[in-house]
């Protein structure tokens, strides 16, 4: 993978697929390992389900901006909608006793459970989440004699 | 790989198996049509059979949320059986494993309804 990919999504439910596929493949070339491969993937596919729904509410003329960069330390995927933005206030904790039988509302959480940093970024031209998972000892990237 | 759902009878308990992925989309309409279906069709003893479910998201774990309460709220029972590595940490990890009566065994769950 080059330092930094990115691309352009409608706002589809195929999108949300396409999502999980990207981030699988980049974070099985970098090195993960495979529960690491399926938590990046997991948030990303979240991340894209909030970007599509929530953001963009399936809107054909916007678009959700998806791209994955590769620092020394981490692997920063960035994922932005053209939506209203998200209240964050507005997301109740889905691990409280009254919420447990929610049927929604557990999609960023899931994003911080399985991520080591996330950042969400409202604003009224849209919301930009950060997911970033950290690089561990010899996973993702140079494989120790590879050239 | 899609989801696939099959139904069938075990001493008057429906067993749904179920493989592939429970996500928004396909897989989570044909889980919340085949429980519904169930329960309107009297069908109140029933079994998810997740042990081919190899992946779920948010949008999955919300449908077997509803599917439990759909049932409980009809005067039903629903168990979940065989839970994948994956699916099992997804459940703990949001709580729900304890709300849910999860099974190991189908012969034993089918006995463990009232």
């Amino acid at each position: 993978m080059e330092q930094t990919v990115s691309y352009t999504l409608d706002s589809t439910l195929e999108t949300v697929d396409t999502a999980e596929e990207k981030a699988t493949r980049i974070a099985t070339e970098l090195g993960f390992g495979d529960d690491e491969v399926m938590q990046i993937s997991m948030a990303v596919r979240e991340g894209a389900v909030n970007a599509v729904l929530h953001g963009n509410a399936y809107a054909p003329d916007k678009k959700v901006i998806l791209a994955f960069e590769r620092t020394p330390q981490d692997l920063v995927i960035t994922i932005r909608d053209q939506g209203k933005g998200i209240d964050l206030g507005g997301i109740p904790n889905p691990l409280a006793p009254e919420n447990l039988l929610k049927t929604s509302g557990r999609g960023i959480f899931l994003m911080r459970s399985f991520m080591d940093v996330v950042e969400i970024r409202p604003s009224q031209t849209g919301t930009e989440i950060k997911l970033i998972k950290h690089v561990h000892g010899r996973s993702a990237g140079v494989k120790e004699g590879s050239q | 790989m899609s989801m696939k759902l099959s139904t069938r009878q075990v001493d008057g308990v429906t067993i749904v198996d179920a493989s592939g992925r429970i996500t928004l989309g396909e897989g989570s309409v044909m889980m919340r049509d085949t429980v519904r279906d169930l329960l309107a069709k009297g069908n109140k003893k029933i079994i998810l059979n997740l042990g081919d479910v190899n992946y779920i998201d948010s949008s999955g774990i919300g449908e077997l949320v509803s599917a439990f309460t759909t049932t409980k709220n009809q005067g039903g029972e629903l168990k979940l059986l065989n839970l994948t590595k994956k699916v099992h940490d997804l459940l703990q990890i949001t709580k729900l494993y304890t709300v849910f009566d999860v099974k190991e065994d189908e012969t034993a769950a089918v006995k463990a309804f009232k």
